[in-house]
């Protein structure tokens, strides 16, 4: 941890060890790719397994965390690396292009917790259907029953066109039917 | 480490005698200048509702001829929000939600889940406790295995292994029904401890499981590991490097497939597993035949371990003595005003976990299970988030696949072991 204050200077908001004796740096969004782009290159460190990519939303209005779960498989060691996101600016950059395992797992938090990740090759959902219009399910202001009422939802499932679903959207080979555009998510709308 | 290479019992190099690939007819046939048809891709579309998935998983496939050019995994079809309801359940009550997630291997997860919360809360678990959830996970394991085993090997065409398998499976079933009451969804961990202690005679069913299943698991690898149509079907198809696979995130036995020695329960040790004694087998080629030695080597590694914890299981107690965490007796309950009500709180209150957050994983039977729990003073999680490696290793499938045949793409599918409940979760 010192080497990372001592190389990245105030990039490194803060650190600070759990009670159970882990890790855990607290990193600036702007500068995610940079440091964990040394932490997986620095043959001191070579956090070379990205474990897992999740978010924690507090509720609030806190700060959406972004959580990357760092494993050393040479040196066998852990580092948890945390993103604070304010609410009204849930943007960071993707880390795709170092960690293959990013792809999925960002666009899970895309998904669930409607973090946008940039440079993203593919930021789709990923659990929920694409043109799921009920918000960012883990948020703490989404309701557990969901925004809309069970007959909404019903009648949203029986009014869905199979057709979209089964139609990949840069199939270009045989003329299949044009694809809807993709619906967006609505964002920036439901920030606590 | 430990380390145990599997090796092939049958050589890759035709010049060493033994190779079961096509002869040089096929060859020959495979030499024809292909004729232009002038066709285009063809899309198709496995799953959901497809026995070969494994679950209910679709996969759009693109291709040319019968190769597949491209494979879009698309998942969600089980999403059943399990880490939203846990924020709304008490610590103790998110137990029951844990094995139904991985409905294959139920007693892996509902250790790690409070092997996690544990640690959050800063419990250690008796010694008796230590060695019963080894045992429970190690015999999971085996059941997990199993299952991948049996399944797999239909989708290869061999049917009699499958049997084979589901016949031992049946008897790990019941060994969880005496233990729980239930066969799949067995809740059988609480925080601090278990349900209950073990069921008189329980530890000798295992034992007798123990002594009787590798004659099973040597059956089968005689029906399998040199089967030419299991081989053809197996041996370089869904090749990945070491490097590729850790980038990509493979943990479990698919990482172990490639080389890369990384197993919890040498590095990360807990539950005492760096006393046990036991080997963790590697593979050299990463390709679907190796995933397949590597489980079976795996099966036997465990029934070395569960030998061993059946030889060290101490008496005592199961649950930690805190009366802030481990339910009085329900003698005392219905003896006494106090224990009634110190219950009647335990139950309604929850137990208060501290503002902290706490990453904890175990060696599961598909990869690094981990758990990511984070507390705020209260007896519910802010955040309970479920490390799934079948989600991960999924997620490779189309690096594995395309440039393959459609039919090897069920068998690398096959070969990754997934739970589609873990994956949608």
């Amino acid at each position: 941890m010192e080497a990372l204050i001592a190389r990245f200077g105030d990039a490194v908001q803060r650190t600070e060890i759990t009670s159970a004796g882990q890790d855990v740096v607290y990193v600036n969004p702007a500068r995610n790719t940079e440091v964990l782009g040394w932490l997986k290159d620095d043959s001191d460190h070579r956090y070379d397994l990205l474990v897992d990519v999740t978010a924690v939303d507090y509720g609030g209005g806190r700060p959406i965390e972004v959580v990357y779960q760092l494993w050393s498989i040479p040196h066998k060691r852990a580092l948890r690396v945390k993103c604070e996101l304010p609410l009204d600016a849930l943007e960071v950059a993707s880390v795709v292009s170092l960690w293959q395992t990013a792809d999925w797992l960002e666009r899970e938090v895309f998904d669930l917790f409607g973090v946008t990740f940039t440079g993203h090759p593919d930021l789709r959902r990923i659990l929920m259907p694409d043109d799921y219009e009920e918000g960012h399910p883990l948020r703490k202001d989404f309701p557990l029953r969901g925004r809309f009422s069970r007959a909404e939802q019903t009648r949203r499932a029986l009014t869905q066109d199979p057709k979209h679903d089964y139609m990949p959207q840069d199939f270009d080979v045989g003329g299949p039917p044009a694809v809807p555009d993709q619906v967006e998510p609505p964002s920036g709308s439901e920030s606590a | 480490m430990a380390r145990k290479t599997v090796e092939y019992t049958v050589s890759r190099n035709p010049e060493a005698g033994m190779d079961f690939r096509p002869t040089q007819g096929w060859d020959a046939a495979v030499d024809l200048p292909e004729p232009d048809f002038g066709s285009e891709h063809m899309l198709i579309n496995i799953g959901p509702q497809h026995p070969a998935t494994h679950g209910v998983l679709r996969l759009l496939c693109e291709l040319e001829g019968e190769t597949v050019v491209k494979v879009t995994p698309h998942i969600g079809y089980l999403h059943t929000g399990f880490e939203k309801l846990g924020e709304y359940r008490t610590w103790n009550q998110i137990v029951t939600l844990t094995d139904r997630i991985d409905y294959l291997a139920p007693l892996i997860y509902n250790c790690a889940y409070v092997m996690a919360v544990e640690k959050l809360m800063g419990i250690e678990v008796t010694e008796r406790c230590k060695v019963v959830r080894v045992i429970l996970m190690e015999l999971d394991r085996i059941f997990s295995h199993l299952l991948w085993l049996g399944t797999t090997a239909i989708d290869v065409g061999a049917f009699t292994p499958f049997l084979y398998a589901f016949q031992e499976r049946e008897r790990i079933y019941t060994l969880h029904e005496s233990l729980t009451g239930a066969r799949i969804t067995t809740s059988a961990t609480r925080i601090g401890g278990m349900m209950a202690d073990l069921p008189e005679g329980w530890a000798e069913a295992v034992r007798e499981f123990c002594n009787t299943f590798p004659n099973t698991l040597e059956e089968i690898h005689q029906l399998l590991t040199t089967n030419a149509i299991h081989l053809g079907r197996t041996q370089d198809v869904g090749v990945i490097s070491a490097e590729d696979a850790v980038n990509c995130g493979f943990t479990g036995p698919n990482l172990r497939a490639t080389g890369v020695e990384y197993d919890l329960r040498k590095d990360a040790p807990y539950y005492d597993y760096e006393t046990y004694d036991f080997e963790v087998p590697v593979g050299q080629h990463g390709d679907c035949y190796d995933r397949y030695l590597v489980r079976m080597e795996e099966m036997s590694q465990s029934v070395r371990i569960l030998h061993q914890a059946l030889d060290r299981l101490p008496d005592g107690p199961i649950d930690v003595e805190d009366p802030r965490i481990t339910l009085p007796s329900k003698t005392d309950c219905m003896n006494d005003m106090e224990s009634m009500i110190h219950h009647f709180k335990l139950i309604t209150d929850g137990i208060p976990a501290p503002a902290e957050d706490c990453y904890f994983a175990v060696e599961g039977s598909k990869g690094e299970l981990g758990m990511y729990v984070v507390g705020d003073g209260g007896p519910k999680p802010v955040r309970w988030r479920i490390r799934p490696p079948s989600f991960v290793n999924l997620s490779v499938i189309a690096k594995l696949a395309e440039g393959h045949m459609l039919s090897d793409l069920i068998m690398i599918n096959a070969s990754l072991d997934i739970v589609l409940g873990e994956i949608d979760r």
